[in-house]
């Protein structure tokens, strides 16, 4: 199956999830280990993809100039910066560390 | 009441033009992850959330098959279920409305109708940050794609850093109080062991696997890991916790 067809049927379902919370009776969703776990995958998904991309090469794991974008970007997290601020000292420290001859 | 005097209104524009200017970076990151200009406007336009989006491309940067991507950005985005169920008593849709209503389902439009008392302006909030963040953030996702096919190497421009940075910018609103970063780093840990032992893309679903049996058998807060990318009330926010600390300096 080409990509094109997993990104439409990701589509399918992301809008499923959204339609169901206003078509199922609400008591049925109302379990509130419903709303757990949808908040703590929430929480394991995003950490999880933060550090495939910074230290995942395919499947062995390399540390190169994405370490250096991960602290620069939770140094712009601790100033409160905004989300974009926040991507390009990302990239502006991966970029950075490239230059000096770095991963 | 004049549109431009509802409190809700307002905060609907200046989170819509927050958000979508974030776009910018999905687009650009989502062309240098391998997808084309037209897969990149189709998650944006079809898909519309935020975080699921950037799993989908994450998932694929990161050599993950389309079912993996799939599978990363379906689980991320369950919590819109959670947040349709809480408008859905909130703003009670009728007709047509509530399939409009589903699609702009997200972060940023549930925090900003929830964050109002009064039912009216529940209602111009969600609507106005739903459509707004829609409109802007597709806008800037096109800018976004077209400037990323422009720049050549990707890696010369960082954008692999820029993406690393875009995931810990996402989840660092949620990571208030200690449970959920213990979440976090349990599941950072898990991604780690299982990179070595499972096809790219799995140790995403491994580590979803994890906080989902965490979530099921642990107490806590109900509403845990359900805050927005970026806060429509952080102004607020922020006058209520210095308020508390003066107060508790004062006690």
């Amino acid at each position: 199956m080409t990509l094109w067809w997993w990104l439409l049927l990701s589509c399918v379902l992301a809008y499923a999830w959204k339609l169901v919370g206003y078509l199922v009776p609400a008591s049925l969703l109302r379990n509130p280990r419903t709303s757990r776990v949808a908040g703590t995958m929430t929480i394991g998904l995003l950490a999880s993809l933060t550090v495939v991309n910074a230290v995942a090469s395919g499947q062995s794991l390399a540390l190169d100039a994405r370490l250096g974008a991960l602290a620069a970007a939770a140094v712009a997290l601790l100033f409160r910066a905004p989300f974009l601020v926040v991507v390009l000292a990302g990239a502006g420290a991966a970029a950075g560390l490239r230059l000096l001859g770095w991963g | 009441m004049k549109l431009s005097q509802s409190p809700a209104f307002r905060v609907g524009l200046s989170i819509s033009i927050a958000t979508g200017l974030y776009g910018v970076s999905f687009g650009a990151l989502s062309v240098a992850s391998g997808l084309d200009f037209w897969q990149t406007m189709a998650l944006s336009l079809l898909l519309f959330s935020g975080g699921s989006q950037f799993a989908f491309i994450g998932v694929i940067a990161g050599g993950g098959s389309g079912l993996a991507a799939m599978g990363a950005a379906t689980l991320l985005g369950m919590r819109n279920g959670i947040y349709g169920m809480q408008l859905n008593a909130l703003l009670q849709p009728r007709g047509w409305r509530r399939f409009a209503a589903a699609h702009v389902t997200i972060d940023e439009s549930t925090a900003t109708s929830t964050g109002q008392t009064d039912p009216a302006e529940q209602q111009r909030g969600f609507w106005t940050a739903g459509i707004g963040v829609f409109v802007l953030w597709n806008a800037f996702t096109a800018v976004g794609a077209l400037a990323g096919a422009a720049l050549g190497d990707p890696k010369q421009w960082g954008l692999d850093g820029a993406a690393v940075a875009a995931f810990l910018g996402l989840l660092w609103p949620r990571l208030k109080g200690r449970e959920p970063v213990a979440i976090a780093v349990v599941c950072a840990l898990a991604t780690v062991l299982a990179v070595p032992l499972v096809p790219s893309g799995v140790p995403i679903l491994v580590a979803a696997l994890v906080a989902a049996v965490i979530g099921w058998f642990s107490h806590g807060r109900r509403d845990e890991g359900l805050e927005p990318d970026v806060d429509p009330y952080a102004a607020e926010h922020d006058a209520g916790r210095r308020a508390a600390r003066t107060a508790e300096e004062a006690g």
